[in-house]
C-alpha cells in the first residue's frame, strides 16, 4: 500500500535523468521523496531531517564523481542505503560476559512489548552456548505474567526463579535482589530478569525500574521495543534511556510487515545498537540484528534473506528436489505435482505478502500483477485436484463428462471451473515440453532470481513466454 | 472552544510563517496521522484565512472520522456475541477484562471464553481478571482449537441467556494467513449458535502507519466492527486511529487508559481531535 522508497526514488531520478548532470538542488528534489517515503515507514520526524541533512551534505561532496558514473541514481541510491546501515549500527554486536559471573542481563520496555517471550528465547539462545542461564521473575503486575515466565522457562529447559505469585502480590526490586544471590549461590552464569511494562511517562513506575537496576547492577540492559511502533519510538526510548539507561536494543515482531523505521530512529536517537530481533512467537524465532537487513526493508527493497528463509521452510527440499528432477527426465508435470507446488505456496503464507518482499514488486507491472493475485483462486484450485483420483492426477486426459461432474460436486465448484482448469494446466503441460526441448529461454529478470530450495518452477517461465499475466505457475493456470 | 491552543495561539494574531506551517506538519506526523495526510490537512489549511485556521483544520480531522456507530452493540433478546482480535500484546485481554467491569457496572451478565489456547499462561492471565471480576469464563485444552472453546461458550452463553459473551483471542500479526484463517474459523463456528454481533479490533496507540494494513486485513478475516485503541495514557497520541478510520471506516469506540479494569473510557472526537496537536 505504501509506495516503497526505492519505487519513489527511482521515478523522481527518471525525471531527473533527463536533465543530464546532477546538480545538487537535484538532490533536494528527490529528497521530498525520500522524506516522505521514510515517514511511512515511520521514521521520526527529527530523524527524517538529520537523515536528510546528511544526505545532501554526502552527495555534495561526492556529486562530481557521480556524474561520472554510468548511473547517477544507483549511486545516490547507495549512499542512502549505507547511511542507513551506519545509523542502524553497523555490524551486530554480541551479549558481553562479565568477568566475574554472573552477568545480568534486564530487561525492560513498554507493555506489550514481547519481553517475557523474548526472555525466553535470550535464555535458550545463551543456553545453546553453553551458559547456564536463570530466568527471574520480576514483573509481579501483570496478571499471570509470572506463570507465563515459568511455562516459557519448562519450555527452554531454563529454571526460573518465582518466589511470589505476583498479580500485584510482592516486591519486584526484593525479587530481583533475591534472584541475583541465588543464580551465585547456584552459580548460574547468566541471569535474566524480567520486568513489568511501563509507560515512559509514568514516573513512579521508571523510578521502580531504575531501584530495579540498582539492586541488580546488570551488565546488559536491554530494551525491548515492538517493530511496528510509529512516530512515540523516541520520545519513549529517550524515556527509558533517561529513567532506567539501557546499553542495546532488542526488536520484536519483525515477522510482521511493518517497515520498522523506529529502528532507525532509535539507534539515531540513543546512539545505542540494536542487538537482537525476535522473528515469530516460536522460542527459535530470535536472531542476532543485521542492520543490512532492516535497511533494505525501511528502504522497501524488500527482505531476500527472510524471503529465502521461509521459502526453505515451505517447499520441503523433497517435494523439490522431486521437481526438479522430473524436469530435468522429462518426465510429465502431473496435477499432482501441480498440487504440491500449489500446497508449499499456500504454506508461505500470503501469496501477495510474499511476492511483496521481492525487490521492485512495487513497480508498476509487478504491483499489478499482485494487485490482481487471488488468494481465493489458489484455495479453488487446490478444491478441484485434491477432488481427482490419484488416475485422474496423473492423466488428465481421462478426464470425461462423468468425471468431471463429479469432481465439480466434490469441490463444490462449476463443471466450467473443472474445464477451464484442465484446459489450462494441459497447456501449461504442452509449452513445457517444448522448452524442455530448448524452445523457451526466458529469463527472469535481476534480482528476481528463485531463493535457494524453490523448485525451479519450468511454469514461470512458460508464462512469459506465453503472454501471461502472471507469474506463479498456480495463477497462470488459472488465468483465461 | 480552545482549539489545539498552544500550537495556534500566535498563528490566531495574523500571518502564518512558513515556520508555523512547518510546525503544524510535524505535530500532524508526530500524531501519527501519516504523511498523505498531513500534507492534505496543510493544503487545506494554507488554502483557509489565518483567523480560521485551527478551525479549518479541526473539521478537516473531524471529517475524517467514521460515520458508524460507536456504541457497543447490544441485544435486548438474546446474547451479545463480541469477539475481541488484534496482532499480539496490545491489550486484547485487557480490554476484555476491562468490558466485562463496563457491562457489570451496567447490570449486565458477562461470560467469557478463552479462545488463546496458545501463548502461555493467556487462560490463566484471563481466569485471573474472571475472579476478580466475579465471571465465569470457559477455557479449554492448552494448544486446543480455540473455535471449540468459543463454541462450547457460546452454547452456554445461550442456554443460560447470558447478556454478553466475550471472545478473548491469540494475538496473531495480519501476515499468517494460517492464523487468520483460523480466527476466521472461529467466527464461523460461533455463527453456528450465535450471530457475532461486535469485532473489536485492539490497537495499541503508539502503533505506527503498520496500523493501517492491521485494520484491514483483520477486516478481510473477521469484519470488524470497532476498535478499541489502548495505552491512551502514554506519551503516544494514537493518531493512527484516525487514519484508519479514514481508511476503513471502523469506527474507535473504546479508549484504554490504564491498566485497570476500569480504565477504559468511551471514545469522545472532540478531546482526542484536540489531543492529537496537544
Ligand atoms: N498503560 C496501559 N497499559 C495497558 C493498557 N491496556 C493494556 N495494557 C498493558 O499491556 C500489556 C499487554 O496487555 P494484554 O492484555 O496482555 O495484551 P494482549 O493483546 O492480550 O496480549 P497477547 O494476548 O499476548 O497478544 C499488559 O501489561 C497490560 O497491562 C492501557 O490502556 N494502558
Ligand atoms: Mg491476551
Amino acid at each position: 500500500m505504501f509506495e516503497s522508497l526505492s519505487a519513489k526514488f527511482q521515478g523522481a531520478f527518471a525525471s531527473l535523468r533527463s536533465k543530464g548532470r546532477l546538480k545538487s538542488g537535484d538532490i533536494a528534489e528527490i529528497s521530498n521523496e525520500i522524506r516522505s517515503a521514510l515517514l511511512d515507514s515511520d521514521v521520526a520526524l527529527s530523524v527524517v531531517d538529520f537523515f536528510i541533512g546528511e544526505l545532501k551534505a554526502r552527495t555534495d561532496l561526492v556529486l562530481e564523481d557521480l556524474n561520472k558514473s554510468t548511473n547517477p541514481a544507483n549511486a545516490v541510491f547507495e549512499i542512502v542505503n549505507s547511511l542507513l546501515i551506519e545509523i542502524l549500527g553497523g555490524s551486530a554486536r554480541r551479549i558481553r560476559l562479565a568477568k566475574n559471573p554472573p552477568t545480568v542481563i534486564l530487561l525492560t520496555g513498554l507493555q506489550g512489548a514481547g519481553k517475557t517471550s523474548l526472555a525466553g528465547k535470550l535464555a535458550k539462545y545463551l543456553k545453546d552456548q553453553g551458559n547456564t542461564p536463570l530466568l527471574v521473575a520480576s514483573d509481579l503486575q501483570r496478571p499471570n505474567a509470572v506463570t507465563q515466565l515459568q511455562v516459557v522457562g519448562e519450555s527452554v529447559g531454563v529454571p526460573v526463579f518465582a518466589p511470589e505469585p505476583g498479580n500485584g502480590v510482592g516486591d519486584p526490586i526484593t525479587v530481583a535482589k533475591n534472584g541475583l544471590a541465588f543464580a551465585k549461590d547456584k552459580l548460574h552464569n547468566i541471569v535474566i530478569v524480567d520486568t513489568a511494562g511501563r509507560l515512559g511517562v509514568d514516573a513512579q513506575l521508571m523510578k521502580e525500574a531504575k531501584s530495579i537496576r540498582d539492586v541488580v547492577n546488570p551488565d546488559e540492559v536491554l530494551y525491548v521495543v515492538d517493530a511496528m511502533v510509529g512516530q512515540d519510538a523516541v520520545n519513549t526510548a529517550k524515556a527509558f534511556l533517561d529513567g532506567v539507561g539501557f546499553d542495546a536494543i532488542v526488536l520484536t515482531k519483525l515477522d510482521g510487515d511493518a517497515r520498522g523505521g523506529a529502528a532507525l530512529s532509535i539507534t539515531q536517537v540513543t546512539g545505542k545498537p540494536i542487538m537482537f530481533a525476535a522473528t515469530g512467537e516460536k522460542v527459535t524465532d530470535f536472531d542476532l540484528f543485521y542492520p543490512d537487513r532492516m535497511a533494505s526493508r525501511i528502504l522497501g527493497l524488500g527482505d531476500i534473506a527472510t524471503l529465502a528463509e521461509q521459502a526453505k521452510g515451505a517447499f520441503d527440499s523433497d517435494t523439490a528436489s522431486k521437481l526438479e528432477s522430473k524436469f530435468a527426465s522429462g518426465e510429465d508435470f502431473t496435477l499432482d505435482d501441480f498440487l504440491a507446488q500449489l500446497e508449499a505456496m499456500k504454506k508461505m503464507g500470503s501469496m501477495t505478502k510474499l511476492l511483496g518482499m521481492l525487490p521492485g514488486a512495487n513497480s508498476g507491472a509487478m504491483k499489478k500483477q499482485l494487485e490482481q493475485f487471488d488468494e481465493g483462486e489458489l484455495v479453488k484450485t487446490q478444491s478441484i485436484v485434491q477432488s481427482m483420483t490419484p488416475l485422474e492426477r496423473n492423466d488428465p486426459k481421462v478426464l470425461n463428462g462423468s468425471r468431471r461432474s463429479r469432481i465439480a460436486k466434490g469441490s463444490g465448484r462449476q463443471v466450467s471451473d473443472v474445464n477451464s482448469l484442465v484446459e489450462r494446466f494441459s497447456q501449461a503441460q504442452k509449452v513445457m515440453k517444448q522448452m524442455r526441448s530448448g524452445k523457451g529461454g526466458m529469463q527472469l529478470p535481476p534480482g528476481m532470481a528463485l531463493p535457494a530450495g524453490m523448485p525451479k518452477a519450468p511454469a514461470a517461465k512458460v508464462i512469459n513466454k506465453k503472454k501471461s499475466r502472471s507469474g506463479n505457475p498456480a495463477k497462470r493456470a488459472l488465468e483465461s | 472552544m480552545a482549539l489545539f491552543s498552544k500550537l495556534f495561539a500566535k498563528i490566531r494574531g495574523g500571518q502564518t510563517s512558513q515556520s508555523d506551517w512547518a510546525e503544524i506538519h510535524d505535530s500532524l506526523i508526530a500524531a501519527d496521522l501519516g504523511a498523505k495526510n498531513a500534507a492534505e490537512i496543510i493544503e487545506i489549511a494554507k488554502k483557509t484565512k489565518s483567523d480560521d485556521i485551527s478551525e479549518a483544520i479541526f473539521n478537516s480531522l473531524k471529517s475524517w472520522l467514521s460515520q458508524n456507530s460507536r456504541a457497543l452493540a447490544t441485544n435486548s433478546v438474546r446474547t451479545t456475541t463480541v469477539m475481541i482480535v488484534g496482532v499480539n500484546g496490545t491489550g486484547k485481554t485487557t480490554s476484555t477484562a476491562k468490558l466485562v467491569s463496563h457491562l457489570k457496572s451496567e447490570n449486565r451478565t458477562v461470560l467469557l471464553a478463552a479462545a488463546d489456547t496458545f501463548r502461555a499462561a493467556a487462560v490463566e492471565q484471563l481466569q485471573t481478571w474472571a475472579q476478580r471480576l466475579n465471571v465465569e469464563v470457559v477455557t479449554g485444552p492448552v494448544n486446543g482449537d480455540p473455535a471449540s472453546v468459543a463454541f462450547e461458550a457460546a452454547t452456554k452463553a445461550k442456554e443460560e441467556n447470558t447478556n454478553y459473551l466475550i471472545i478473548d483471542t491469540a494475538g496473531r500479526l495480519h501476515t499468517k494467513s494460517g492464523l487468520m484463517d483460523e480466527l476466521g474459523k472461529v467466527r464461523r463456528v460461533v455463527e453456528k449458535v450465535l450471530p457475532i454481533d461486535e469485532v473489536l479490533l485492539v490497537v495499541d496507540a503508539t502503533t505506527g502507519q503498520n496500523g493501517i494494513v492491521q485494520a484491514k486485513v483483520f477486516m478481510e478475516s473477521v469484519v470488524v466492527t470497532g476498535l478499541i485503541l489502548t495505552k491512551m495514557d502514554g506519551s503516544a497520541k494514537g493518531g493512527i486511529a484516525l487514519a484508519i478510520e479514514r481508511e476503513t471506516g471502523i469506527p474507535v469506540k473504546f479508549i484504554g487508559t490504564g491498566e485497570g479494569a476500569s480504565d477504559l473510557e468511551v471514545f469522545v472526537a472532540e478531546p482526542y481531535l484536540n489531543g492529537l496537536l496537544a
